[in-house]
């Protein structure tokens, strides 16, 4: 009898990128069900547009590129990317901001550079910083989160602000838009107050802002459940988490008054989402097991820099795409001892 | 029972698969109606027959052989005449045919008189070092490198004999099987091979799951009195039976690179050449029959069958059962290392471990690769601690150095990048053909040399022929010179004498 032959091993995968992608979608839920709590339909109206315009874009890309469509929109990673671009922008962010910014992920830092696994720069930052650069004050307009203002928008308000920058009667844009608690910190401390003092305005919760330390909390939960799963490695999230708690900590009982509470950079802004979902993008990260420490812990450090002496009030995407440019050379320099080799 | 291990990096859990041959208890193959071998067992110098065709062989008759010292002879596995020496599919690597002796069986399975020595542990180093060399014994784990030379360490200092009974690799179950049915034969041959090399400590080590093994040796061993002797059962997971990962989970000792196990004081053997050497030295017996694991969805009835080597797998497989509809793939040895043979006409080898039938889909025919997302599940699988997805970029781009400098040479091909990869990229297939193109290169710049250098040996002889020779016409212009000046003077030379 004649047989196929085919190279060692004769194995079944166990394991696929669009798998690792679903993985990831799952695990964002509790956080991204948190930001639509506090902060309304509009985060869903902007899910569900980024989703489209990334899947738009990719399929136009693979056409122009000459590749399959079917195993690339399948792969789930545009979808990602659409998602983290979504969930950091502002609720009430104009159509036409979040549909340039996820056709700017998609179309030039991702495929420009050759698709999936050959993007330098995480594409869900790329687009962010984008926007962040060309519309900033779009960017740093947030909603209050629920319970700090009256007003309600429901569906239809945010519908007809994000597609028609039409406020309903009586509401006009100031109402709506609002300081995140980040930047409310940093500006208020410039202004000469001191922490203490600035944590007694009320959108202050225990450890971050009001909301969105929920949101936090939702993304480490999803982030903890890739852990168990073993979708991503512990090392990028703890050497981010501990590397900006060592840095915040340290400034913070060197000069209490003028240094947050550590929390407020664990649980505020987009560390969570950074540290477990942005960070470990295993195509822009390190992927030594020791490089992956050192990014982690660089990308951290460097969000106290930009947060603390920095003109962002944020600054996860900057970190990130800084250390994404590192990242080639921390793998270089960290290569593991191949076994039989001397030290 | 030692209850504490080294660890080695990475490696993977697999589905095992052992319960559909290992509950079944030894078959033994009949004699099969041919006998195919193939003067190549592994790599290197291909072996001399000794035999024409049309002789007459005997059970156990040499019947091919190599005075190099990395080799070992072949002995027919049962009588018969030889009806070929011909060229013919063997089962290696490369696809490639080579020489095989074929011989057709008379079914009387007549022997040559096996020599048994008495008792072993009175005989002389040298002589049981001779006797395994004659039993043409070659490790039985898979590589097939000749026992002999193993045991020839060097003047190295030993203090371990490790005996590999650890079978990590998937569906195979025939080392299990030996140690059930044979433990005092592996027992034995540890006795005899601590006594060749002179070690006084012995690890016979074998996987967690295989308890009823790991219980039929200690019995023996307490029995036959084996103090020397410990039996290790280490954990399962792949690819612990590596010799290098073995003796690193036993010893926390690291063989160095190009090193052997010998650097670290330690010989490797695995449990069934111990069993072919206990048999070669007390019965006199050469390896001519090994337990082969005849398993998979694609077999009828999976299970450990006693076979000749030189036995045509066609010939096994319908002895099992024949084959099932999924018989679509089939592999000499295991999964994750096997080789996938054309067809099966082709013979057991004395590395045969294993014959393992199954579809396409469970054998990862269907893989759809995607592009690499440097996830780096394949750095933390692999067991020597490389970085495949950095040697799969210079793999694919043809950066020959930059693999190089990444240690490509030093990965073991055991497949658990690839079983992890979530780009089902073929990893290992990659760096085999990097190491290939590399070989390739370094062969055709050793024989470009060699041209250099004949060219300009050549160039060196001509000028020194044509130094030669003008020296010669110098010579002979002078000597020519010097006898017509000699001729001139004699002829003047009254005229010389006169004016003196």
């Amino acid at each position: 009898m004649r047989f196929a032959v085919a190279a060692s091993p004769h194995v079944a995968p166990t394991n696929s990128v669009s798998r690792i992608m679903q993985q990831v979608l799952l695990a964002l839920i509790p956080g991204a069900f948190a930001m639509l709590w506090f902060f309304g339909a509009g985060i869903l109206i902007n899910a569900v547009l980024a989703v489209a315009t990334a899947l738009a874009a990719e399929a136009l890309a693979l056409t122009l590129r000459r590749r399959p469509l079917k195993p690339y929109l399948t792969d789930y990673s545009a979808v990602v990317t659409a998602l983290l671009l979504a969930l950091s922008l502002p609720a009430l962010s104009p159509w036409w901001m979040t549909v340039t910014g996820v056709a700017f992920a998609i179309l030039i830092a991702k495929h420009l550079y050759g698709g999936l696994g050959y993007n330098p720069f995480n594409p869900a930052m790329v687009g962010y910083v984008v926007l962040l650069i060309s519309f900033p004050k779009h960017m740093t307009s947030w909603l209050p989160p629920s319970g700090l203002s009256d007003v309600s928008l429901g569906l239809t308000g945010a519908w007809d602000i994000i597609f028609h920058g039409q406020y309903p009667a009586g509401v006009d844009a100031d109402a709506v838009a609002m300081a995140t608690p980040l930047d409310t910190m940093k500006t208020q401390l410039g202004m000469g107050r001191s922490v203490s003092d600035i944590w007694t305005d009320n959108r202050f919760g225990v450890l971050a802002g009001r909301g969105w330390q929920w949101a936090a909390l939702g993304y480490l939960a999803g982030g903890v459940w890739m852990l168990k799963r073993k979708v991503i490695d512990w090392r990028i999230p703890f050497g981010f988490l501990g590397g900006l708690l060592a840095i915040s900590l340290f400034f913070f009982l060197m000069d209490p008054a003028h240094h947050p509470y550590p929390t407020l950079h664990l649980f505020g802004g987009a560390t969570m989402l950074g540290a477990f979902f942005i960070a470990t993008d295993p195509v822009t990260a390190a992927t030594t097991v020791t490089g992956r420490l050192v990014y982690g812990a660089l990308i951290g450090m460097l969000v106290y820099i930009i947060r603390t002496w920095g003109g962002y009030p944020d600054g996860v995407a900057f970190s990130v795409l800084l250390m994404n440019v590192a990242a080639p050379m921390i793998n270089y320099y960290t290569r593991p001892r191949t076994y039989g080799h001397k030290p | 029972m030692l209850g504490l291990f080294w660890e080695f990096h990475g490696g993977v859990r697999l589905n095992r698969h052992k319960e559909l041959s290992s509950e079944q208890p030894l078959a033994v193959a009949p004699i099969p109606k041919q006998l195919i071998y193939p003067l190549q067992q592994r790599g290197g110098r291909n072996a001399e027959p000794l035999v024409a065709v049309g002789d007459t062989v005997l059970k156990g008759q040499v019947i091919a052989q190599d005075s190099h010292p990395l080799s070992a002879p072949i002995h027919a596995a049962s009588s018969g005449v030889v009806t070929a020496i011909e060229s013919r599919a063997i089962p290696h690597p490369s696809g490639l045919d080579d020489v095989c002796i074929v011989i057709d069986t008379d079914g009387e399975d007549r022997a040559v008189r096996f020599r048994s020595l008495k008792d072993f542990r009175r005989s002389k180093v040298p002589t049981l070092r001779q006797r395994i060399q004659d039993a043409g014994i070659v490790g039985m784990g898979g590589a097939a490198f000749p026992t002999s030379a193993k045991l020839n360490t060097g003047g190295r200092a030993i203090d371990l004999l490790v005996l590999n009974g650890a079978e990590c690799e998937p569906y195979i179950t025939c080392d299990d099987c030996l140690l059930r049915s044979w433990p005092e034969r592996v027992l034995g041959g540890a006795a005899i091979l601590m006594r060749v090399i002179g070690v006084e400590r012995c690890i016979v080590a074998v996987e967690a799951d295989m308890p009823e093994a790991a219980k039929a040796l200690e019995a023996v061993r307490i029995r036959d009195g084996y103090e020397h002797v410990e039996i290790v059962k280490v954990p399962s997971k792949y690819p612990t039976g590596g010799e290098k990962q073995l003796i690193q989970v036993l010893t926390g000792r690291e063989v160095p690179v190009r090193g052997i196990p010998a650097d670290v004081g330690v010989v490797c053997q695995n449990v069934g050449t111990a069993a072919a050497v206990y048999a070669a030295v007390t019965e006199g017996k050469p390896l001519i029959e090994r337990i082969v694991t005849v398993t998979g969805p694609g077999i009828a009835q999976p299970q450990n069958v006693l076979a000749r080597i030189g036995t045509p797998i066609a010939e096994l497989t319908a002895f099992c059962g024949g084959y099932t509809p999924q018989a679509q793939r089939l592999v000499m040895g295991g999964p994750m290392m096997g080789l996938a043979l054309p067809s099966d006409e082709l013979p057991v080898i004395k590395s045969t471990n294993c014959i393992l039938v199954a579809d396409l889909a469970a054998m990862g025919g269907e893989k759809q690769p995607m592009p690499c997302i440097r996830c780096g599940a394949c750095a933390e699988a692999c067991p020597v601690n490389l970085v495949p997805q950095q040697l799969y970029w210079h793999s694919r781009t043809d950066q020959l150095k930059k693999a190089q400098n990444y240690n490509l040479f030093d990965c073991i091909e055991c497949g658990c990048c690839d079983y992890v990869c979530p780009s089902q990229i073929p990893l290992v297939q990659y760096f085999r053909a990097a190491k290939g193109r590399i070989l390739a290169k370094q062969g055709e710049q050793r024989k470009a040399e060699h041209a250099r250098l004949r060219f300009e040996a050549r160039q060196n002889r001509k000028e020194q022929e044509k130094r030669e020779k003008a020296e010669a016409m110098a010579r002979k212009k002078a000597a020519l010179e010097q006898a017509q000046a000699a001729a001139a003077a004699t002829a003047s030379a009254p005229t010389d004498k006169e004016q003196s």
